[in-house]
């Protein structure tokens, strides 16, 4: 039985302006110890999907219409708020994308690192400051037995993401939803805080969701990856078969944009157009308007079904298009079209 | 922190200094006379009468002397009331605006500060929308219209509370509630503001996602910068309270501050407007000070400098 079974999880937000559908039945699972990443653009639904299975969704306007997420045997999004609680920072804890806003500026950094310790676990104070310090010193903040009294001011945005971390992995969580960890990093402290991330995991054994739109990072540290695009599942597998053999236009136009993957001194690939609307209904598949491949027949019409490519590989299986080139070939031959202007609303 | 009340106190002798040169030279510039009445006053008698008071002297000599009894703590002699000194004037009226002015934002506290809390834990339902429809008729409502109401309702109607005078504990209720009511309307929507402001912070969703309950979010997470903005009210509301109250002062017939303060005015009693303006200054002086130590002592980001 994997950790963390996710199946067709939807979370709606009911705006005055229509129904935003932020995650539209979103699939997939989780072993112990393992690390998914979820990438894709902003608004494609990653954070939300986060934030569904902790159930942090404010509600109203969110509202999570269906799906289950089982979690070791329990369905999260059935779970009492008090059998939340408990699972919450003790099971499944979670760090977020901004260090300089996620931390109590009025709560000294001691107060809140003790606080998921004395919540869940029958501890002293002196017990729990001092398994403070540990994790704290385990992060690799120097100093830690006098600056765990310290304000989270006093600390830079890298020093306060490692606080983060700390605090989420003392209770040795069997979870850690990563939002973005590093997005909000300068470059040279974001490779440290994934170094962290992925040694602490190591250390405890923790399953890892991280949520990313740095596919560098991803390819870097996860076992699976889970692509998504206007709050739907595009292409998912291992992080061998996503790279090497990627199916879905969407992720290869994705990898394109890969800076490092790019040729230097040509200008950089982008992705023309914006990312779909999702307070509009999508019909057909969501990437269509922006999709570089020769289209066939009309926008319109059945959603892609999840296909399997191989075992443990399925992608959206899009009929709109002609996928089978790979994408060098049908960007090459169809410089002309990248180029058209594109209405991302469509 | 010695050092920066020390510098705060020294900011404010010269703060209270300017007030007391500018109010001095608007007195002296006012047309008329504290000695001017409808009977007429023989010159001789009159120019006696000045000469008494300092008033035949140039007005820069007048200036450095009020100024020097000042500072010895003598505001002089009323001009209008020939037996007694401005002094003796705030020793017998202060102590009245006092008791009224703190049971009035006692009660400001009691019921503003809760209510605000309530109202930004339940936005949106009706414990938020009933607090704050009658925070916002109690603002709108003056208290020269809420303080004759009062009055009429459990005054004259009921018969439970006396409705003018001030000579035991009963008659404290209606003058403070009226005063009282209309700062708790205040503090109310200040509290709700605030509170409202710590809930939607990304450390609330932090502290929720360690698993941390609701009632601990409001009261170790948000509590401490939610009350900053009411709390920075206190210090012009205290002053207000003990200043403003001569409207209610008026309407309730208490012996307090306010009401010789339009007195002094009115009379033109220059000594008693002069004593009066440098005390209020004072006191929103020392409030102010008072309210930054505090908020200090709440917000871990703010340094004393």
């Amino acid at each position: 039985m994997p950790l963390l079974d996710v199946d067709d999880l939807t979370t709606y937000f009911h705006t005055r302006d229509g129904v935003v559908r932020a995650v539209d039945g979103v699939s997939f699972n989780l072993e112990r110890g393992e690390t998914l990443g979820i990438v894709g653009e902003s608004g494609s639904g990653k954070s939300v999907t986060c934030y569904s299975l902790m159930r942090l969704i404010p509600e109203p306007p969110g509202r999570i219409e269906r799906g289950t997420a089982m979690f070791d045997g329990r369905d999260l999004l059935q779970m009492s708020p008090k059998e939340l609680r408990k699972v919450r920072g003790d099971k499944i804890s979670m760090i977020f994308q901004d260090p300089m806003t996620s931390l109590n500026p009025y709560l000294r950094i001691s107060t809140q690192l003790i606080e998921a310790l004395q919540m869940h676990r029958d501890i002293d104070s002196k017990a729990a400051l001092n398994k403070a310090i540990e994790a704290l010193e385990e992060v690799g903040i120097p100093g830690a037995s006098k600056r765990v009294f310290s304000y989270p001011h006093e600390f830079s945005g890298g020093m306060r993401q490692r606080v983060m971390i700390a605090m989420a992995l003392i209770t040795e969580p069997d979870l850690l939803i990563a939002d973005e960890p590093t997005t909000a990093l300068d470059v040279t402290v974001q490779a440290q805080i994934m170094e962290i991330i992925k040694q602490r995991q190591n250390d405890l054994g923790t399953a890892v969701i991280l949520v990313t739109h740095d596919l560098g990072v991803v390819a870097g540290s996860c076992d699976k990856v889970l692509v998504m695009y206007g709050g739907r599942e595009m292409e998912s597998g291992s992080a061998d078969q996503i790279f090497y053999r990627p199916r879905h236009p969407y992720t290869r136009a994705l990898q394109k944009t890969i800076p490092s993957l790019q040729e230097k001194g040509q200008e950089l690939f982008t992705i023309p157009g914006l990312p779909p609307d999702v307070s509009k209904p999508i019909h057909g598949c969501a990437f269509h308007p922006r999709c570089p491949y020769p289209k066939i027949g009309s926008p319109e019409g059945e959603r892609p079904q999840l296909e399997d490519i191989e075992p443990g590989h399925c992608w959206a299986a899009c009929g709109f298009c002609d996928s089978s080139a790979p994408i060098e070939t049908v960007l090459a031959k169809a410089d002309d079209h990248v180029a058209e202007p594109v209405d991302g609303d469509a | 922190m010695l050092k920066f009340i020390a510098l705060r106190l020294l900011q404010g002798m010269l703060v209270l200094l300017g007030i007391y040169a500018v109010t001095f030279v608007l007195v002296a510039a006012t047309p008329g006379s504290p000695f001017s009445s409808e009977r007429a006053i023989a010159p001789e008698i009159l120019a006696q009468i000045e000469a008494f008071y300092g008033y035949d002297k140039p007005l820069g000599e007048r200036f450095i002397t009020s100024l020097g009894n000042v500072l010895q703590g003598e505001f002089g002699p009323s001009a209008v009331y020939a037996n007694r000194t401005v002094t003796q004037i705030i020793a017998e009226s202060f102590p009245v605006s006092i008791k009224l002015g703190s049971i009035s934002l006692l009660l400001a506290l009691v019921l503003g500060v809760p209510a605000g809390i309530l109202a930004a834990v339940k936005r949106n339902t009706w414990l938020d929308y009933l607090p704050m429809s009658v925070s916002m008729a109690g603002i709108c409502l003056p208290t020269f219209v809420m303080g004759p109401l009062l009055a009429l309702v459990f005054g004259l109607i009921l018969k439970m509370l006396p409705v003018a005078g001030w000579y035991g504990p009963e008659y404290v209720v209606l003058p403070a509630t009226t005063l009282g009511l209309y700062y708790a309307a205040y503090f109310a929507r200040l509290t709700r503001g605030g509170m409202l402001e710590m809930l939607n912070q990304d450390w609330v969703r932090t502290a929720r996602a360690k698993g941390v309950p609701e009632h601990t979010i409001i009261w170790k997470h948000c509590l401490k910068g939610g009350l900053i903005p009411a709390i920075t009210f206190l210090g012009p509301a205290l002053a207000g309270i003990i200043s403003g109250s001569f409207v209610v002062e008026t309407i309730f017939q208490i012996p307090g501050l306010g009401q010789w303060f339009v007195r002094a005015a009115l009379n033109r009693d220059d000594f008693l407007v002069l004593g009066l303006t440098v005390l209020f200054a004072a006191m929103i002086v020392i409030m102010n000070l008072l309210v930054d130590i505090v908020q200090v002592a709440l917000n871990p980001r703010l340094k004393y400098d």
